[in-house]
């Protein structure tokens, strides 16, 4: 407990203290009790609140595509097809590529102007190449993390498909539901234990993007992809100012308890059924 | 009137022939029964009946119209699963009101119908809970009232009891038979307990790898096997079966020797039979008794009492194992010599290709319908 204890609560106070602390890291010896400066410089700054947008913005689009197109493509790849297996594996093999090197793939095989497939596409239809990370930088972002997380959503999603009582669709199919009313009557209700859990695990991680932002548009153009976390990273290894980034952190933190409170909340009342 | 008719009904996996042309009729308010062992495809044939499973060949008609190519929502039918299949987020108003809210019956309307339903089935204190809320006995009634809501002209049940313990089963089977007389429906029914199949059935249809091998009344099939397969099959215990050769046949019936020295005359058509052929005697285990100038001699080897009546095992001098059905006030013992008398009026005989040999008389419970 006591090690528990200690593992969790160090770095938490560091970062507490280290918010109330005008240090920087190009003029360490003018560290001084800074009060809550920090924080004040933090909310004043247009760009807490750009990023703070952007993580959510991100958060909220990522769980959208995947949760829909997770629930549809679990649904499809449930259904008997020649070849189910291969489209399976192949569904879910994003899964296994690292964040920076899937951002790396997207940027410079699929959506780089020259080089890349879709400006290949655009110039095979006699359409002039999109610069996709200059002209659309965040839909860029969530179009690669959507890709990675689409096969988490996936996997989850199709074992719990999987897992629906055939005869409960037959009994539908007898009081006459239709494949529509099928599905909203009976499979989404069914999945929605599994949808629940999808969207809290994914809700910790996307909170925290850093990778795909930092290999692709190092939060750009402007700070159009900057989220908390690059953010965070800017203020401290770029700019040196360990104390506001450390009170960006505690923002950070504040924030991803917020929203842990009320998935952890909703869920467990989902959990109970 | 709703009539349920099968012509030549069969249902293929790849090469593999699940149903092997069936044909059948059921009439109106009938309560039909179909039983059969694990795998002879009577649930498969209630799911082509319920549409749920495509028909390979043949025809499927309701009320004489035929239905092969009809969804199973437009066949008019209800059915009950056997896992109940209760949709576990709604609540049993919803779940019971499914049906009519999929075809958009005002709120009303359909409020009305599920009560009416939940009254007959002593469900109204239930309405608001979920499934996960009730116990087995209730989810099953539940499961019944789904389908009395729609008003089908045919309810189809696949071994709805199965899940249920003894006592639970025994009350349910007689609350089945109330129902079924209380909405005058035409009900078809699949199990593999006989019990629930004699008890319950006016007609049984008695199902083996795919092909019917017996249509009759409960006691139709008890008294008047078809077959060696239907006569093991139905009554429990099961039949003694002796193989045995004919000593001689005339117009009074076949005469057998079940010892040395010991013949009986049962009474049935001797049609192709011969002296000297090989028979397969079928003895009801209360178609035997302990007397003790009977023609069987034996060993008891083990006494079974169930209370209100015992099963001797018994070891005749050939060495065939018999099962006696006697009262429970008998006091024989295991390991003591026993003679046996046997009923021979109530004796089959079937000959070699498993087919029995019709009785010169019927029995007084079995009315034949073609007579």
């Amino acid at each position: 407990m006591a090690v528990l204890l200690l593992w969790m609560i160090v770095p938490l106070v560091m970062t507490v203290w280290f918010s109330f602390q005008r240090y920087n890291l190009l003029d360490p010896s003018a560290d001084a009790f800074a009060g809550i400066d920090n924080y004040v410089f933090l909310v004043t700054d247009p760009d807490f609140w750009v990023s703070l947008t952007n993580t959510l913005i991100l958060l909220a689009s990522v769980l959208a595509i995947t949760v829909g197109l997770g629930t549809l493509l679990a649904v499809l790849f449930d259904q008997d097809f020649p070849g189910r297996g291969i489209a399976r594996v192949l569904a879910i093999s994003p899964f296994f590529v690292m964040p920076t090197v899937a951002a790396l793939i997207w940027k410079n095989l699929m959506m780089h102007p020259i080089y890349g497939v879709f400006g290949a596409i655009a110039r095979a239809f006699g359409l002039e190449p999109v610069d996709w990370f200059a002209e659309y930088p965040m839909a860029s972002v969530i179009a690669i993390v959507s890709w990675e997380w689409l096969p988490f959503a996936l996997l989850i999603l199709l074992t719990a498909v999987q897992s629906l009582d055939h005869e409960q669709r037959e009994a539908a199919r007898m009081d006459g539901a239709g494949v529509f009313a099928q599905f909203f009557f009976i499979t989404l209700p069914h999945l929605s234990r599994a949808i629940s859990v999808v969207i809290m695990i994914e809700t910790i991680f996307l909170l925290t993007v850093f990778a795909e932002i930092f290999v692709t548009t190092s939060g750009g153009p402007g700070n159009a992809t900057t989220n908390l976390a690059f953010l965070i990273y800017a203020r401290a290894l770029l700019q040196f100012d360990v104390g506001g980034a450390s009170a960006g952190g505690v923002v950070a933190i504040l924030l991803a308890n917020i929203v842990a409170f009320f998935l952890v909340r909703s869920i467990a009342r989902r959990l109970e059924v | 009137m709703a009539t349920v008719t099968l012509r030549g009904l069969r249902k293929s996996y790849g090469p593999v022939e699940a149903i092997k042309g069936i044909d059948l009729d059921v009439a109106d308010r009938e309560f039909v029964v179909f039983v059969g062992p694990s795998g002879c495809g009577k649930s498969t044939l209630l799911r082509m009946i319920a549409g749920l499973e495509q028909i390979t060949s043949g025809d499927l008609l309701i009320e004489g119209a035929r239905v092969n190519d009809v969804g199973p929502a437009d066949r008019g039918l209800a059915m009950v699963f056997q896992s109940y299949a209760l949709y576990p987020h709604m609540t049993v108003r919803q779940n019971m009101g499914f049906a009519l809210r999929l075809a958009r019956v005002p709120k009303a309307e359909r409020d009305r119908k599920v009560e009416a339903a939940a009254a007959v089935l002593q469900l109204q204190p239930y309405l608001e809970r979920t499934p996960k809320e009730l116990s087995g006995g209730q989810r099953q009634r539940v499961a019944i009232g789904r389908a009395i809501v729609r008003q089908p002209k045919v309810f189809l049940f696949d071994e709805p009891l199965s899940n249920l313990d003894a006592a639970l089963r025994g009350q349910m089977r007689i609350e089945l038979a109330r129902l079924h007389e209380e909405l005058q429906a035409t009900m078809i029914y699949v199990t593999h307990d006989q019990v629930e199949a004699m008890t319950m059935a006016d007609k049984i249809v008695v199902l083996q790898a795919g092909r019917v091998e017996q249509v009759g009344s409960p006691l139709e099939l008890y008294h008047s096997p078809a077959n060696l397969f239907v006569a093991g099959f139905i009554g429990s215990p099961r039949m003694n079966m002796l193989q045995s050769e004919v000593a001689g046949a005339d117009a009074t019936g076949v005469a057998i020797d079940v010892g040395p020295g010991a013949r009986i005359v049962v009474p049935v058509q001797q049609g192709q039979v011969r002296q000297g052929d090989r028979v397969t005697l079928g003895i009801r285990p209360e178609s035997l008794a302990a007397y003790d100038e009977g023609q069987l001699a034996g060993t008891v080897r083990l006494v079974e009492r169930l209370g209100g009546m015992t099963l001797l095992h018994v070891g005749t001098e050939a060495d065939l194992p018999l099962i006696v059905q006697t009262d429970g006030a008998d006091v024989t013992s295991a390991h003591a010599p026993i003679r046996l008398a046997v009923d021979a009026a109530a004796c089959h005989v079937f000959s070699a290709d498993g087919l029995a040999l019709p009785h010169l008389a019927t029995h007084r419970l079995v009315a034949r319908p073609e007579a």
